[in-house]
């Protein structure tokens, strides 16, 4: 246990301005007992991860829990921080635990919908759902998350989806993990993973895009193509 | 490559870590399909809008009780800590 302390000085030259380095310094500068580091570390994390709680477990009161859990277990496992992964990443993996034990903890000790079909991508790709809306959105993601409508909109779109699409989503594609990360943390095998992950883009996309596509510029879908020119005749 | 093709590599192609070969078919298939063109695109925004969302508001009372949590955690792990 180290027990000296030291408070963070904003004003040394040394200090990385933002992203994964500014974090890694704020980590090194509380293992050190600088609980400000720390702090600062809380205040900069405790957003997303407390987005990610909120949008795993729908309730505020558990998202509050899994928030706090989260950054009490940061201080007790400060020193078991190898680097290997970015700070977020690391911090998002033990927030998404505890969410995942709330949620078994709901469900008592029955197999959860996210841990079955553990054997490989037997979920194939064989029946996956056609887009049927297809159309260019009229807006850039950037305006649109603007909007109070559009945001109950895609929390609502992400209501609708399966626990198990959801889950894989979440973690992969909002925050960030690797998908061998998603894995691991969820009990599924890196394939699964993959088929789980492009249902979900593709069930979003599509309830998206009825709402958020241009209807006047919609494309017909066209499954039969002729095939590609031959290496030669290209120009 | 065809529309089924396409979509089962899509997930490749979207998070761009797949093959060269793959890459280039893909982009063959897509510079003749309007509409798988935009399916990328939606999904690729998808991705983009759910990052960009919003980012739920803590309640106050609960920011209170989890900063003194955190001292109190700090506290016996760091006791000679300034907290």
């Amino acid at each position: 246990m180290t027990d000296t302390p030291r408070a963070v000085d904003s004003s040394v030259d040394d200090q990385p301005a933002t992203g994964d380095q500014r974090q890694r310094w704020l980590i090194e500068k509380a293992r050190t007992g600088d609980f400000t580091a720390f702090e600062m570390l809380v205040q900069e994390l405790e957003p997303r991860v407390y987005r990610l709680a909120w949008r795993m477990l729908r309730q505020s009161h558990d998202a509050e829990d899994v928030t706090q859990q989260t950054f009490l277990s940061v201080i007790e496992h400060l020193e078991q921080y190898r680097g290997e992964a970015t700070v977020a990443a690391w911090v998002l993996r033990i927030a998404a635990n505890h969410a995942l034990k709330l949620l078994r903890r709901r469900r008592g000790m029955m197999v959860t919908s996210w841990e079955s079909g553990r054997g490989g991508d037997n979920e194939i790709a064989s029946s996956l759902p056609h887009p049927e809306v297809i159309a260019p959105w009229r807006e850039t993601p950037a305006d649109l998350a603007e909007r109070t409508e559009i945001r109950r909109l895609i929390d609502e779109a992400l209501i609708e989806l399966d626990e198990k699409y959801r889950l894989v989503f979440l973690l992969r594609d909002v925050e960030g993990l690797s998908v061998r990360e998603t894995a691991e943390l969820l009990g599924l095998s890196e394939a699964n993973v993959k088929v789980r992950l492009l249902r979900a883009r593709l069930q979003l996309r599509e309830r998206l895009t009825r709402v958020l596509g241009d209807e006047s510029r919609r494309a017909i879908p066209e499954h039969s193509h002729p095939p590609p020119p031959a290496e030669g005749n290209k120009v | 490559m065809n529309c089924d093709e396409l979509l089962r590599a899509l997930n490749e192609y979207v998070d761009d870590e797949t093959v060269l070969a793959l890459c280039r078919e893909f982009a063959e298939h897509l510079a003749g399909c309007q509409p798988c063109q935009i399916v990328v695109d939606n999904i690729r925004q998808t991705i983009q809008l759910y990052r960009a969302g919003e980012l739920h508001p803590m309640p106050p009372e609960f920011q209170e009780r989890f900063r003194r949590a955190l001292r109190e955690r700090w506290k016996a792990k760091f006791p000679n800590s300034e907290v």
